[in-house]
């Protein structure tokens, strides 16, 4: 007997990508009965679902994140070990995306599917790298999806932050990231470009920062960015969601100069339109040239692509011989075209 | 090349004057020669070599890109230079990187058929940033915000000399400008300025306060209308022919006719106008003549320039800067003689006493002037802007109250805040009175006005679209602005020169703001 094809028992609900035989969902967009989780995120991790398995550090995440509300019973599965669920084996393997990320990979039948979640390729010090996994079905995000799409090396971002702090030492250089990924690993490249002095940060970030340092990511000194006067904050780094950075909580800086940290940064129009006036091309996402290599390496002869530009990664891996097709989930990626 | 690449991109993003300069000295002072020298050329307008046109750009990128994914990625970025610059297929270690000296000679010397050959190879080579630089440079017009003038105050700032300096000796420089940088660094001398062509930092006056007016001795100065135009230098010598705006840039090229008319060996100062029928236009008609390579017949015809003289700084070889502005006044008028086609000379007007001057400035509301000139008699002519021998006294704005319609997100230390301010007028539609945009305002307000403002906005925000917010109609603005003119650009059919905020009018209910009917009574006409 042939294995039985992905289609046949993995299925698209409104509650998001659903496994039949294991009668649980994948990173669900609503709260169900059981739920296998990738990352922290929050296009990826709701509240409230009654059974969640993600990874200890994925746990951890949600837990500081909705508290008692992070679901009913947390089971936490390391990165290689397995868990039958029903009749489908499950297991983790890492997806280099942020703390505890991983790409769920689901066995029935002889039949493997490997959701990726959200992944990169590049090297990150505060998550193991992505492992590509050989399987019969790789669902993959297209969040970069589009070959102008090639994120520079990030020493070379974190050194035009550090550049222009000498350029300009009485302004405060306020840096626009994400609070769960991004935050930490700007912070442990600007320690490894030989930043040592403190670094101060928003309210938002403290949580999902002291988190990190307890699951053994190094920070150094971190002081909150509250209550210091213009004086002191000359010349100092200041880290903070993109929402605040040209708002009305910046205005307690010394002249700052707004630093942006995604992906999109690469288009100098998205950072004009948001007022950056230093764009720094950092993203947690795989560019384009990491997408089309991801589905080599995996060799999949099937690849299903979702949030993001599809289209394009469609286009692509049918040209080179992969059956490919978009997989549309609701309500992946809005955190993506903020501030990937 | 990558220098100047890193250059030109911090220069977009970067919105203060303040900013840019510091990334420009930092620039001159890390750049190596030649290439920093072509750099400061392209910053100044001065690269002239073969260029590509989009068509090419793009014809080269879809030879080596799935037009599929070119056009979906176009239609994501949208700008050409942008989406090949970040689309372009690297092929690192084809060949080395080329510099900016590299770049500009090759293509100085190269013929149209090398272009392509040559910009696909160094596209192999560079990085995006330096792609994206390359491309900005080899289309035309790099756009980054910086004017002529800025690139010199940066480059006096490098050297720590005064831009007139600069400006002085520039037009006798060619890039890639070693002397020049050798001069700044200590290692040269001062290159000479090229006496024949060279420009001559302009006089400038300073705006006349009230309490100057209130002490200024008024038999000691001479009146003249301040023209509402370009303040110019002409320079005719040895057979050469330049027109200087008043930061030292060569505009004769947008200026044909001018540069024809100049067949005397002079140097003079005065003002650029569009004159027809002995009336001066508004200054609109002027504004699209500016910034043009070549100039059509047909707008040659229809916006006829003409310079209106006030100085003279040399006759022939001889400089009359030194003599009181009585006895250069004297020079002019019998150089002048019975007169000479597209020039004229600008009126001395009688200075009766205070009373009758104030008076004459309040008149002063036909086309073309923006109010009076004071200048002293014995003032010699010095660069710059020395404080007493001469005097701007500009007539009172034209004022409206009009009501606030949009505002959008400022730029650099207001990017936290709305600060820049659409407005309209009512005017009658077919559902009762309507809002329409009558111009856009930035200005104007201090900055505890802006946070009261900005505060406003955010509590009566109806809609928003992107770094727009829609308002309700319920706060007055007064505005100023110098002068009004017809414009297709904006649905009103007019625009202001110059508006700012004069006033915050919390008092006044929305209803009662002024009409657009009131705003276009107020375009002079000719
Ligand atoms: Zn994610
Ligand atoms: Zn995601």
């Amino acid at each position: 007997m042939s294995a039985p094809h992905p289609e046949t028992w993995l299925q698209t609900r409104p509650e998001g990508l659903y496994c039949l035989p294991g009668d649980f969902y994948v990173d669900p967009h609503r709260p169900v009965g059981r739920a296998v989780v990738t990352h922290g995120h929050a296009d990826h991790a709701r509240p409230n679902n009654e059974a969640v398995l993600a990874t200890p550090e994925t746990l951890a995440i949600m837990r500081a994140r909705y508290r008692e509300q992070a679901g009913g019973t947390l089971q936490p599965l390391r990165y290689g070990e397995r868990e039958r669920i029903g009749e489908v084996e499950v297991s983790f393997a890492p997806a280099g995306h942020v703390l505890g990320s991983a790409q769920a990979v689901l066995e029935w039948r002889g039949s493997r599917v490997v959701i990726s979640g959200d992944y990169k390729r590049r090297r990150d010090p505060t998550c193991p790298a992505f492992e590509p996994v050989p399987c019969d079905v790789f669902v993959t995000e297209a969040t970069f999806g589009l070959p102008v799409f090639t994120h520079p090396d990030d020493g070379e971002e974190i050194r035009k932050l550090l550049t222009s702090r000498a350029l300009f030492p009485e302004r405060t250089h306020v840096v626009g990231v994400y609070a769960l990924g991004k935050a930490q690993r700007v912070i442990c490249r600007l320690r490894e470009e030989g930043y040592d002095r403190p670094l101060y940060i928003h309210g938002a970030l403290q949580a999902l920062c002291d988190l990190y340092r307890e699951l053994g990511v190094a920070l150094g000194e971190l002081r909150p960015a509250t209550a210091t006067s213009k004086q002191e904050m000359m010349g100092e780094i200041v880290l903070a969601p993109p929402s605040a950075i040209a708002d009305r909580w910046a205005r307690r800086l010394s002249d700052p100069v707004v630093v942006l940290a995604s992906g999109w940064m690469r288009v100098r129009q998205r950072a004009k339109q948001r007022g950056v006036e230093l764009p720094l091309v950092m993203s947690d996402h795989a560019d384009w040239p990491e997408l089309t290599r991801t589905l080599e390496d995996v060799g999949a002869p099937e690849v299903w692509v979702t949030h993001g530009s599809e289209e394009a990664l469609v286009h692509w891996a049918n040209g080179q011989g992969f059956r490919a097709r978009a997989l549309s989930l609701i309500g992946r990626g809005e955190e993506e075209q903020e501030v990937a | 090349m990558k220098d100047f690449a890193a250059l030109l991109d911090a220069l977009i993003f970067t919105p203060s004057r303040n900013g840019k300069l510091r990334h420009m000295q930092a620039y001159f002072a890390t750049a190596e020669d030649p290439h920093r020298g072509w750099g400061l050329a392209g910053l100044t307008g001065g690269l002239d070599f073969k260029s590509a046109k989009p068509a090419l750009v793009r014809a080269l990128v879809e030879e080596r890109v799935d037009p599929a994914l070119f056009r979906w990625s176009y239609d994501f970025v949208g700008d050409l230079a942008e989406t090949v610059a970040l689309i372009w297929p690297a092929q690192p270690g084809a060949n080395r990187p080329p510099s900016l000296d590299e770049v500009v000679t090759r293509l100085r010397l190269a013929g149209k058929s090398e272009v392509p050959g040559l910009l696909a190879g160094w596209l192999d080579a560079l990085d995006a940033t330096g792609r994206w630089a390359l491309l900005k440079l080899i289309t035309g017009g790099l756009r980054v915000g910086v004017s002529a003038r800025l690139a010199k105050t940066a480059l006096a700032e490098f050297g720590k000399v005064d831009v007139a300096e600069i400006e002085e000796i520039w037009h006798g420089l060619e890039p890639p400008y070693g002397p020049l940088f050798d001069w700044l660094e200590g290692r040269g001398d001062r290159p000479e300025p090229n006496e024949s062509v060279a420009f001559r930092p302009m006089m400038l006056a300073n705006p006349l306060e009230d309490r100057d007016f209130e002490s200024l001795d008024f038999a000691a100065y001479r009146a003249e209308w301040k023209w509402d135009g370009i303040r110019v230098q002409l320079v005719a010598r040895n057979g050469e022919r330049r027109l200087y705006s008043r930061t030292g840039d060569d505009i004769g090229r947008a200026f044909p006719e001018i540069i024809e008319a100049m067949d005397f060996e002079a140097v003079l100062d005065g003002e650029l106008l569009v004159v027809r029928d002995g009336l001066v236009a508004p200054f609109n008609d002027l504004q699209q003549r500016l910034g043009r390579k070549t100039v059509s017949a047909k707008l040659l015809e229809s916006n006829p320039a003409h310079v209106r003289l006030y100085d003279m700084l040399f006759e022939g070889g001889d400089d009359v800067r030194p003599l009181p502005l009585d006895q250069r006044r004297q020079r002019l008028e019998s150089w002048y003689g019975a007169g000479r086609p597209r020039f004229d000379l600008s009126d001395v007007l009688p200075v009766a006493g205070r009373e009758a001057l104030a008076a004459l400035r309040a008149e002063a509301r036909t086309a073309g002037i923006e109010g009076l000139m004071l200048k002293r008699a014995d003032s010699a002519y010095v660069a710059g802007r020395p404080k007493g021998p001469w005097y701007k006294w500009k007539r009172d704005p034209l004022t409206l109250d009009v009501v606030l319609m949009y505002a959008q997100r400022g730029h650099g230390k207001r990017s936290s805040f709305y600060s820049d301010y659409t407005f309209g007028a009512w005017r009658d539609s077919e559902g009762g009175d309507e809002l329409v945009p009558v111009g856009k305002a930035y200005f104007g307000f201090t900055d505890e006005e802006l946070k009261q403002l900005d505060k406003w906005v955010r509590d009566n925000t109806v809609d928003r679209f992107g770094p727009v917010r829609a308002v309700a109609p319920g706060l007055v603005l007064e505005v100023a602005f110098d002068a009004v003119h017809p414009s297709t650009r904006h649905k009103s059919g007019l625009a202001m020169r110059f508006p700012r905020v004069k006033r915050i009018r919390w008092d006044k209910p929305a209803d009662e703001a002024d009409r657009v009917e009131t705003l276009a009574a107020l375009v002079e006409t000719a």
